[in-house]
């Protein structure tokens, strides 16, 4: 597996395989990532405002606990998490496949290193594409946040807004940033890694995904705890 | 020449090789034949080093392959094409795709020049115009002939076929039979060929290795075969009428 993170044999192979990468794992996520966050985004706002019952507490309140989780927790880590279902998965079934029916030995025998081939392109591929998702799915939320607000009638658009500024600290998007990073390794690696050392069948292949998926998830909250221990604290 | 030298190989308590000992010539059709289950397979693996024998020695001409490591073995492998008894094609990737794959990694050629080396290799199989197809539009039989296709495209210096005519029909089996033995004499090849096909035995096996229960039981010719007082081989050989009285 450490095979994984050498120099690719050949660049031009290489670049093709990212570009394909970024449509098959980005991309192609994108629509499931806005659809989630745009509703997250606009129950969290809904359920700030309808727990502010008391007028000591300003509804701009509703924009900025919104802002907080989305940006903080939700948008880095539950996003990763539905994408650890559906990229993870995938990989893990794609390579598993390929192992179980011999192609990753017929890769061997031409001379091909195969867990470069096949893994790296995913690994590099998803940390630069998933920041660009979290960065969609944050502006997405807070849309979401707004328009529930709006819709519903709880909260003024001047006060979401004044919400969302106070006391904003860009750092706050660096860390978001790098947790998806982060995750985007993990959920590449781990996945590739359960595919790349399946035995056996088609069963086995849906073993692997089933596993993989769980321990990555698992790695995901436990580098959640780790990292923000070690940025926010 | 590929010289297998006392190999042993054993998967938990089953030994599958039992200190065979055989070589392969250069510019031959090498035949590897034996029943189901012998081991053919599993010594060809070996042969490549997909599995690590558990005791015994690969050389390749005058260099020891079973002491080269990871990394020299992928450099040496760039010379080997092998036939997988599956098939074994990239099934994200269209039948050209597939055959032009070992082009694109290691050549530097146009792709005009790939694509006409394609569709060389599957007029040689009787596949021409099936370029733009998936794996899984094809039948068993076209599958085998375009893993062939693809072991060839690079024209490499050993060829490793597993069961190449296997689930095709005798037509078909002799063509793909009688490609492999003109391309190992036109380039010189060493081809090893995992059989239990008695016609390849007998029009194309120029070197035999019988495989028996794991041992190498018998080697020989395609003439000696018919004429062996070996109890296992006449047994394999001749189980069915046919082959029988072919021998009378
Ligand atoms: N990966 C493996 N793990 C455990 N046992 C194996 C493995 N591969 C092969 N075997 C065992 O080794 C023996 C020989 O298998 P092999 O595939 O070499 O047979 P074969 O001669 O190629 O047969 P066939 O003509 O049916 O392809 C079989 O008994 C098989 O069960
Ligand atoms: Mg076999």
């Amino acid at each position: 597996m450490i095979e994984a993170f050498r120099r690719p044999d050949k660049g031009s192979v290489f670049r093709k395989q990212l570009m394909f990468e970024f449509q098959s794992l980005g991309i192609e996520s994108l629509g499931i990532v806005l659809f989630i966050s745009a509703f997250t985004g606009g129950i969290a706002a809904l359920q700030t405002a309808y727990n502010i019952d008391t007028p000591l507490i300003p509804l701009t309140m509703v924009g900025f606990v919104t802002r907080q989780s989305i940006i903080l927790e939700f948008s880095p880590t539950v996003i990763s998490l539905i994408l650890v279902g559906k990229v993870g998965s995938r990989i893990t079934s794609e390579i598993g496949t390929m192992k179980v029916t011999e192609q990753i030995d017929a890769l061997r025998i031409m001379g091909v290193n195969p867990a470069n081939f096949l893994i790296l392109p995913k690994i590099t591929a998803a940390m630069i594409i998933n920041p660009v998702l979290i960065i969609f799915s944050i502006v997405v939320s807070l849309l979401g946040g707004y328009l529930a607000c709006e819709i519903s009638g709880l909260v003024t658009l001047a006060d979401y807004i004044a919400g969302l500024h106070y006391q904003f600290n860009p750092f706050s998007i660096t860390y978001a940033i790098i947790k998806t990073i982060v995750f985007a390794f993990l959920i590449t690696s781990i996945s590739g890694f359960y595919g790349y050392y399946t035995e056996g069948g088609a069963l086995d292949v849906g073993n692997s995904s089933t596993k993989a998926v769980v321990n990555t998830s698992i790695f995901i909250i436990l580098f959640d705890l780790i990292l923000t221990q070690l940025m926010l604290v | 020449m590929i010289e297998a030298r006392n190999i042993s190989k054993a998967f938990g308590d089953h030994e599958v090789l039992k200190n065979v000992s055989t070589s392969f010539e250069k510019g031959q059709t090498n035949l590897i034949i034996g029943q189901s289950g012998s081991g053919k397979t599993v010594l060809m693996k070996c042969l490549v080093g997909l599995y690590t024998a558990d005791s015994g020695e690969i050389a390749y001409d005058d260099q020891i392959f079973s002491e080269m490591t990871e990394k020299e073995k992928m450099v040496f492998r760039k010379e080997f094409g092998m036939l997988f008894q599956g098939g074994a094609l990239f099934d994200s990737l269209s039948v050209e795709e597939n055959i032009m794959f070992p082009l694109n990694m290691f050549t530097k050629q146009s792709f005009e020049e790939k694509r006409e080396r394609v569709n060389f290799c599957l007029k040689r199989v009787n596949l021409e115009n099936a370029n733009k197809l998936y794996p899984s539009e094809l039948s068993g039989g076209m599958i085998k002939r375009v893993a062939i296709a693809r072991a060839i495209s690079v024209n490499p210096k050993y060829l490793f076929c597993d069961e190449p005519n296997s689930g095709l029909d005798p037509r078909t089996a002799g063509v793909i039979d009688n490609l492999i033995n003109e391309i190992t004499e036109e380039y010189g090849m060493t081809t090893i060929i995992n059989t239990h096909d008695m016609n390849s035995v007998l029009e194309i096996g120029e070197k035999i290795a019988f495989i028996h229960e794991g041992n190498l039981w018998w080697t020989g010719n395609k003439h000696e075969v018919l004429h062996s007082d070996n109890k296992e081989l006449n047994d394999f050989i001749f189980a069915s009428e046919l082959t029988r009285r072919l021998k009378k």
